[in-house]
């Protein structure tokens, strides 16, 4: 894992440009060096060449879904935390996939610190 | 969203329309069994009216021909004593005897003696003159030459009067016999004989009093008395049949003041007269009402209680059928209602979805302004800007509470997972079809294979499902057109379930676009939501749906579904 002083390494997953890089930007702010991937592609690429401490993924990417995305990090990468965005409420069928499969499940909008606390817990719990 | 409909709503219009369609069925279901009872029964009634009827007519024929016959006789036989007495005197009498006044008188005398209705006696001689007269009224002398009378007496020997008023205004009639004399001359001798001869023959009968015996000459005249038809000499009315030499001729004279008249004719040999006798009774039906008073009865009671039974047990099944009528479509309506619901619901929480990302980009951008603005100690204005970023986020979460509250409101419908044997489903569907189907004349063919095992999945969902395929394909087939469904087992994790319709198709350039939201080829009738709402739910519940389908020639719409609901 990486332990730069209390700098973690985050890779956000969205397929909305600007929310990304906003939170990209806003989560620099606040010690999380974070980076962004539009689709599901991409951000194995990404997890392949960079250690993250946790990965924040959309529901809804095109191409490889966020549902499917998480179940191939759950295999490859088990030591990473994976948090779940959705714009949707938590419909049954997330709330089923989440207890084991992600950390946790954020509904947008959101602010920032509340995201920053779910990925300090995730991060906590995954190093136990 | 709630998935019940109000409790609070009418009588479904499907079944409220049907109203008077079940008063039909119950008119039918009374008349024909009601008819198929009581026509047996009336028809032995009539054979047994028939019979009785039958028989009492014969009986009152009886009853006149015996007392014609014996009345007959009798009369007859007075009649012909007195002729037969005159004939001897006739004949024992010398001309010269009967020709003397004195002579005459003792003879008039003792026949007064034998019987007491001789009036009076006279001699006519074969010029037509009466040439000696005994009696009450001053004859002696008249000249009968141009009489009928005399000129029947002297062709047959011997003659028999109507009954005529004399001038004494009392009734008689007058019997005439010839002697012929060896020289080839005759004479006649005439008397006349007082009608109480004729009534005498009645009295003795002591008739009942609803039959009546008397005598009227061939005109109709009455020569006796009767009770019916008035006094003696008035006319009866009665027409007398021709003498066809039948002893006795009974007519019924048909119906008065309800009661039957029954009349028998006999004439009486040698004389005018025809005896007449009448009996007035009941006409056949109120006899068999009196006689039978038990069968009318027992028919009047038996119509009765066929009626109320049939009617009730009708009663019952059409309550019946408005019942289940109305339990389905209230199923139906349930159904609709929770389609509409499911509709709305999912409407807003795709609107909700689509605002919460833009939502969550103006956030974040607000976030950050305050992030960069927070960061930099000296920023102009700064406690404005946090201000105003501040704003900007609180009005995001009111909006978000609004769309978390639709999202809320689309998610209620919940999937639940039983076990669902799609035939039977299918035929519950196709149940809430059947009335349009019957009515345009729509061949709907189900057809299960038999391997197609039972599967997990949503009851509600999936009725919703083949209920908005169903009506697709039936409006889009024509009035007689087919719909077939076909569900198989194509491999061990799918059942496949095919809805093909013989209907106008869809052009190539729609069937790209039918199950997009807001998509719709019925115009003003569709709301474009039902195939992409069908096929969100097939989609929800682990399947695919696809459709073919060729314009004149029909579509067909195949959904697959997984064994086991997939999550």
């Amino acid at each position: 894992m990486n332990n730069d002083a209390n700098t973690y390494k985050v890779l956000l997953v969205d397929d909305e440009e600007e929310l990304v890089s906003t939170l990209v930007e806003r989560l620099g702010y606040r010690n999380f060096a974070a980076e962004y991937a539009l689709n599901a592609t991409t951000a194995l690429d990404m997890l392949r060449k960079t250690a993250y401490d946790v990965v924040v993924v959309d529901l809804k990417l095109p191409g490889i879904s966020g549902n499917e995305l998480v179940q191939i990090i759950r295999k490859a990468y088990p030591n990473i935390p994976v948090i779940l965005m959705t714009g949707h409420g938590n419909d049954k069928f997330h709330d089923s996939a989440a207890p084991e499969d992600v950390s946790s499940l954020i509904q947008k909008p959101f602010d920032v610190s509340q995201l920053v606390t779910m990925m300090k817990k995730a991060i906590a719990e995954h190093e136990h | 969203m709630s998935t019940q409909p109000p409790d609070d709503y009418q009588l479904p219009q499907a079944v409220r329309e049907r109203i008077p369609r079940y008063r039909r069925v119950l008119l039918n279901l009374v008349i024909v069994p009601f008819l198929a009872a009581i026509i047996p029964l009336l028809i032995l009634a009539v054979v047994n009216y028939q019979q009785d009827s039958d028989s009492y007519l014969s009986e009152n024929r009886y009853e006149l021909t015996r007392l014609l016959s014996s009345t007959k006789r009798s009369l007859q036989f007075a009649i012909e004593e007195r002729r037969a007495l005159l004939s001897l005197i006739a004949r024992t009498k010398s001309h010269v005897e009967l020709g003397d006044e004195s002579h005459l008188k003792a003879t008039l005398r003792d026949l007064r003696e034998t019987f007491g209705d001789f009036v009076d006696l006279g001699l006519v001689t074969s010029s037509g003159r009466q040439s000696c007269y005994v009696g009450p009224y001053k004859l002696q002398g008249t000249n009968y030459a141009q009489e009928d009378w005399f000129q029947e007496v002297s062709l047959r020997g011997v003659y028999v009067s109507d009954v005529f008023l004399g001038h004494r205004k009392f009734p008689h009639f007058v019997i005439a016999v010839t002697r012929e004399l060896e020289d080839g001359d005759f004479y006649v001798l005439r008397a006349t004989i007082d009608t109480e001869l004729l009534d005498r023959q009645f009295f003795s009968l002591d008739l009942a009093e609803n039959i009546d015996a008397f005598v009227v000459n061939q005109q109709g005249i009455l020569q006796t008395r009767s009770a019916f038809y008035g006094d003696v000499l008035s006319n009866s009315g009665l027409t007398i049949p021709p003498n066809l030499r039948e002893q006795e001729i009974i007519r019924e004279l048909g119906q008065q003041k309800n009661r039957l008249l029954t009349v028998g004719f006999s004439y009486v040999e040698g004389t005018p007269f025809v005896l007449v006798t009448a009996m007035n009774s009941l006409p056949p039906f109120q006899h068999w009402l009196q006689k039978r008073y038990d069968v009318f009865f027992f028919l009047i009671v038996s119509v009765i209680g066929i009626l109320i039974v049939v009617y009730w047990r009708s009663k019952r099944i059409v309550t019946r059928l408005r019942e289940a009528d109305t339990e389905r479509a209230r199923a139906y309506h349930h159904i609709e209602y929770t389609n509409k619901m499911a509709t709305l619901g999912r409407l807003a929480a795709g609107v909700a979805h689509e605002i919460n990302n833009p939502l969550a980009i103006i956030n974040e951008k607000a976030g950050l302004l305050k992030d960069i603005t927070g960061s930099i100690p000296d920023f102009p204005k700064k406690d404005k800007f946090i201000g105003i970023a501040d704003s900007i986020c609180t009005s995001v979460e009111r909006c978000s509470r609004v769309t978390h509250r639709l999202l809320g409101f689309g998610r209620r419908m919940d999937l639940s997972k039983e076990q669902i044997d799609l035939e039977s489903l299918m035929n519950d569907v196709l149940e809430f079809q059947r009335t349009e189907a019957a009515h345009r004349d729509i061949t709907v063919n189900l057809d299960v294979a038999e391997d197609v095992p039972v599967i997990e999945s949503d009851r509600g969902q999936l009725q919703q499902v083949f209920l908005n395929l169903i009506n697709n394909a039936s409006s889009a087939v024509q009035d007689g057109g087919r719909i077939d469904i076909v569900i198989r087992h194509p491999n061990p994790n799918e059942v496949s379930i095919a809805i093909k319709d013989n209907g106008s198709g869809i052009p190539p350039e729609d069937l790209a676009h039918i199950f997009e939201p807001f998509y719709s080829t019925k115009g003003e009738a569709g709301t474009g939501l039902g195939l992409s709402i069908t096929r969100e739910i097939v989609e929800k519940l682990g399947g695919i749906i696809e459709v073919e389908s060729e314009v004149g020639k029909g579509s067909r719409f195949t959904v697959n579904l997984p064994i086991e609901k997939v999550q």
